[in-house]
């Protein structure tokens, strides 16, 4: 006899058939899983969070060499100035004292002093989080639904007209770099230069001569439309391209043949049956790529003056201002830590076999 | 008849030539020859593949532009003072592609850009791979044939893996640039230590399959160590996948350097790619409209990287029929 | 001309870039309303492919000719709206491997609640309640419905696959390699369930497997197929304990028969591999393996004749093969060997 019991019978074992419930946990015990599951996930997400702390610290502070000069680079400073700049940064201390007070701080959500704005890190992010986070966001989530929907087609025929022109497309944009696009859109739409002159501002968020709430808003839709496109037309390029190899992995699987048995129509088995399934591995890819939007965010704010993260990063940058850098270096990491934390929690969802 | 003639030529080649030809070839020569044919099996797949042929053609061609370049470029016409035009001169002329806020020649700079930016970029992906095929073919052996504390330091390695790749790439590169002495070393080191973890996670993959092939048992049994299965079984082996994986990555680090000469990284004495685009902001050409400066350093940089990307792709389709998702 | 089904020279021929691959040559198939007919070969004998082909399942570019008819409507000239509502309600499939045939992210009774959505089979009120009551034909409680396929075990999976399969009533199950991978006591309790279940609702039912026994046990009649071809064909009983083919023979022989302690303490397997489809033998193609081969064998593919032409109700049973009844007769009569055309034998 070829029958070979494993081969197909998942982890319950076929000789269970009419045992009674052989699935997973149901109840208190359910309870407990889900616990373990999500506490795993929070320790892992610490682990992380901790190891880009202590990679911070090095960076900065003990890679430079000395943290005051590489502070000061460029700059007319005499040695009383550095003395002071020592001691107020606690750089006279040992450096594990240093490591301990630092992360003692960052408890507190204290990331430090920037060199260049002498105000509190932490108070220079929040007040520059929500343009990020209005950019990051809208960007993300146009990039995704158009890369998700052009790679579902591309995907579903591969080889056809659709596809080819979609790749092609998609690989043109993923090859061309990000500031240069948003440098070209300002050239031709807002520089008055170029061929539709004006037609956009070239930067910032917001008309400042401009009071009433409808007209700030509608000013900021109008400034938001350039680096939004530049961002979607880079990242939805790697949305699309993943989505369509998932698809075409998912094409041949069986239970496709029989969702077509069924009688039920291709653009049914497509959205029913195969885009559910191919958007697993989807998610979990999108949502480890996620440091690539921070890169977009840092490049197009850079190029368009939006008054975010990735400006103050870049501003930091020039000086250079490593405090700032520093504490965007935590908190831009901390981000996609985060929001990796969050997909491995919401990932259950959508895929019940993982499901605790 | 008996005395030895050694000046006979006749019989002198019989000793050495003997045992060859009923013996077959050689195990080496045999290996060799496989190899070729493999070769020359991936040459003609290869040439089938339209897109893959039209990359390897425009690198060819813009290899060969920029290694002969000093040959027909006056590096003095390249300095500041030594500019043979007006500043931002539109394109005609002396000058095809128009001049800089200097009256530096558009595409001299161009053509000596690609110097620094494949320079950048080929040593920027050798120093990934090799980290990446390191840390991949460790993890993946220690980790299917390791014993417990093997397993111990292939699970640490992916799990330092799994936390770069999700850091943001380049927020790491850039804080690396910033904190290291400024040049071309550092921005090749700063783009090389962060774009690893990928290639170190497929060729983990791609160890693992291999060392369940039966005859990496026969060279386990064997008594082959660790270095030996790893450099005589594995490597080989991960060698295409790593081929692939190369190509595509210069893509990867030619955009990695654009942007981190444009984010005032690099050496600013030095021409590439992304230091023209990064002098064309700084003088002013974007908002004077100056499309001349800023639109072929960009194109430049796409076509190398698309280029790269489909040479990639047709390796990629050549050594695995069934395209490999692109992460 | 028969009932339920009725196949007549079906070809198969897939087409790919290295060049066309016949997978099933001129298979001729007939059911009877209520009846069941095995389906017996190895893998790559093309068995799957003829399943696959009675609803049109085969992938794009497949090249497929002959007459497949379903209650005496062809399939392969339906348009694509007719075949849509033929599929699942005039015959439905119970898959192989039943993990990969449900798709795992969705709930059980969904899936089986599908085919009545789209056919429109019950009102859509009464959608929930026919779902329990097709989850406890199969011996499975209703409440399973709320579960993902992931959750039950593989005999359970195969009952649900059962359950859907039923659905929307059909004339004809087609059974795909329903009990494979199945260990030896499930495979038992779900051919049990098939067998009662096609025989109460008058369902005919096309058995396909690679197991003559579980064939033998199910099935009245069975045709084995070897290379995209049937090479044996008749009652189940007379196939499986007394084979004509060759290739029948050497197949009953790989499966043990219950009390007969021959088989068990020799078994007998069959040395080599099927033959490349794309690059088949000259002649018979199971020339190469068989132990009877004879010159003769090299030139001629013989048809399917009867096996005992003397004996009575000998158009039952049929076999190609020149060692077989009034083969030898025939082929060194025919002018023209292996021209001689199933249809005429058939009659």
């Amino acid at each position: 006899m070829t029958t070979t019991p494993t081969a197909a019978d998942g982890p319950t074992g076929a000789g269970a058939d009419d045992a009674p419930a052989p699935a997973g946990p149901r109840g208190p015990g359910r309870a407990a899983s889900v616990a373990v599951y999500v506490l795993g996930r929070l320790l892992t997400a610490i682990v992380s969070l901790f190891a880009v702390i202590v990679a911070g610290f090095f960076l900065f502070r003990i890679l430079p060499g000395d943290p005051v000069r590489a502070m000061t680079e460029g700059r007319e400073v005499t040695a009383e100035q550095r003395e002071e700049l020592r001691r107020q940064f606690g750089l006279d201390q040992p450096l594990w004292l240093q490591f301990l007070d630092y992360a003692k701080g960052l408890l507190h959500f204290d990331l430090g002093v920037s060199f260049q704005y002498r105000e509190p890190v932490a108070d220079l992010i929040l007040e520059r989080l929500g343009p990020t986070l209005l950019l990051a966001g809208t960007g993300t989530i146009i990039a995704a639904l158009l890369g998700l929907f052009l790679g579902t087609r591309a995907g579903w025929r591969p080889g056809g007209r659709g596809d080819r022109i979609n790749t092609a497309v998609a690989l043109f944009f993923w090859s061309v770099p990000t500031f240069w696009l948003g440098l070209l859109l300002i050239v031709l739409l807002a520089s008055g230069r170029g061929f539709m002159p004006g037609l956009f501002p070239t930067g910032g968020m917001v008309d400042p001569t401009l009071t009433g709430p409808v007209e700030r808003a509608l000013s900021t839709a109008q400034h938001m439309v350039l680096p939004i496109v530049t961002m979607v037309a880079v990242i939805y390029a790697q949305y699309l391209m993943i989505m369509r190899s998932s698809l075409m992995d998912e094409k041949g699987a069986d239970y496709l043949t029989t969702a077509r048995a069924k009688g039920l129509r291709d653009a049914l088995v497509r959205r029913r049956h195969a885009v559910p399934n191919a958007l697993l591995p989807t998610v979990t890819l999108i949502f480890l790529n996620l440091g690539q939007v921070v890169s977009g965010v840092i490049l197009v704010e850079t190029v368009f003056s939006w008054p975010g993260l990735g400006q103050l990063f870049y501003s930091g940058l020039q000086v250079p201002d490593i405090g700032l850098v520093q504490g965007l270096f935590v908190v831009f990491a901390a981000s996609v830590i985060l929001m990796n934390l969050l997909a491995d929690l919401v990932y259950p969802l959508l895929d019940p076999r993982v499901r605790p | 008849m008996s005395a030895p003639t050694g000046s006979v030529p006749g019989p002198r080649p019989e000793p050495p030539t003997g045992p060859e030809p009923t013996a077959g070839r050689s195990p080496r020569s045999l290996a060799r020859r496989r190899r070729r044919e493999a070769l020359l099996r991936f040459a003609r797949e290869y040439a089938r593949n339209r897109a893959g042929m039209f990359g390897l053609v425009s690198l060819l061609v813009i290899g060969a532009l920029a290694l002969t370049a000093p040959l027909f470029i006056d590096q003095t016409h390249l300095t500041v003072t030594g500019a043979p035009g007006d500043p931002f001169q539109p394109p005609g002329g002396d000058h095809p592609l128009g001049t800089d806020n200097f009256g530096r020649s558009v595409l001299d700079l161009i053509i000596w850009g690609a110097r620094v930016s494949l320079t950048v970029g080929l040593l920027a992906t050798f120093v990934s791979v090799s980290l990446g095929t390191l840390a991949g073919i460790t993890a993946g052996h220690f980790g299917s044939s390791g014993g417990t504390g093997g397993r111990v330091v292939a699970s640490i390695i992916m799990r330092v893996t799994d936390w770069f790749l999700v850091l943001p790439t380049l927020v790491l590169a850039v804080a690396l640039a910033a904190v290291l002495p400024r040049g071309t070393g550092t921005i090749i080191l700063a783009i090389g230590l962060t774009v690893w973890p990928a290639t170190a996670r497929l060729v983990r993959a791609q160890t693992l399959a291999v060392e369940a092939r039966p005859y990496v048992e026969r060279a386990r049994a064997l008594g082959g160590g660790h270095a030996h299965v790893m450099g005589w079984h594995v490597l080989p082996n991960v060698m295409p996948v790593v081929l692939a994986q190369t190509t595509l990555l210069v893509a990867t680090s030619i955009i990695a350097e654009s942007t981190l000469a444009f984010l005032g990284m690099g050496d600013p004495t030095t021409i590439s790619w992304g230091a023209l685009l990064q002098a064309a902001r700084t003088s002013g050409a974007i908002s004077a409209g100056i499309w001349w400066y800023i639109v072929p350093p960009g194109l430049a940089i796409a076509v190398v990287a698309l280029s790269f990307t489909l040479c990639g792709r047709a390796v990629e389709a050549v050594i695995n029929p069934r395209l490999r998702r692109r992460s | 001309m028969s009932g339920l089904l009725d196949v007549r020279d079906l070809n198969v021929t897939y087409t790919s870039g290295a060049g066309d691959v016949p997978a099933v040559r001129g298979v001729d198939l007939s059911l009877e309303p209520g009846d069941t007919l095995g389906v017996a070969g190895e893998s790559g004998s093309g068995k799957s492919t003829v399943a696959l082909a009675l609803l049109r399942l085969l992938p794009a570019g497949t090249r497929v000719t002959g007459r497949i008819l379903l209650e005496g409507e062809d399939v392969l000239t339906m348009k694509w709206g007719r075949l849509r509502a033929v599929r699942w309600v005039g015959a439905s499939v119970v898959f192989q491997g039943a993990m990969h045939s449900l798709n795992p992210v969705r709930r059980i009774g969904d899936q089986i609640a599908e085919p009545l959505l789209v056919h429109g089979t019950v009102p859509a009120k009464r959608v929930e309640e026919r779902v329990a009551e097709l989850l406890e034909q199969v011996g499975l409680p209703a409440s399973r419905a709320q579960d993902h396929p992931h959750r039950l075990s593989g005999g359970q999976r195969q009952r649900v696959m059962i359950a859907m399969a039923l659905a929307c009533e059909p004339r004809l199950i087609i059974a795909d390699e329903a009990t494979t991978a199945l260990d030896v006591m499930i495979q038992a309790q779900i051919l049990a369930l098939l067998e009662r279940l096609v025989e109460e609702n008058g369902i005919g039912m096309l058995m396909i497997s690679h197991d003559l026994s579980v064939l033998s046990a199910t099935c009245k009649r069975v045709a084995v197929m070897y290379a995209g071809r049937i090479v044996e064909e008749g009652p189940a009983h007379q196939v499986v304990h007394d084979p004509a083919h060759p290739y029948a023979s050497a197949l009953s022989a790989a499966f043990p028969k219950i009390g007969d302690p021959a088989s068990r303490l020799a078994p007998r397997g069959l040395p080599g591999d099927p033959p490349d489809p794309a690059d088949p033998p000259s002649g018979c193609a199971f020339r190469p393996r068989c132990a009877m081969v004879e010159t003769v064998c090299a030139t001629v593919d013989p048809p399917l004749w009867p096996v005992r032409p003397d004996a009575v109700g000998h158009s039952e049973r049929r076999a190609a093969c020149v060692h077989v009844g009034s083969g030898r007769d025939g082929i060194e009569g025919a002018s023209t060997p292996g021209e001689t055309s199933t249809e005429e034998t058939s009659r």
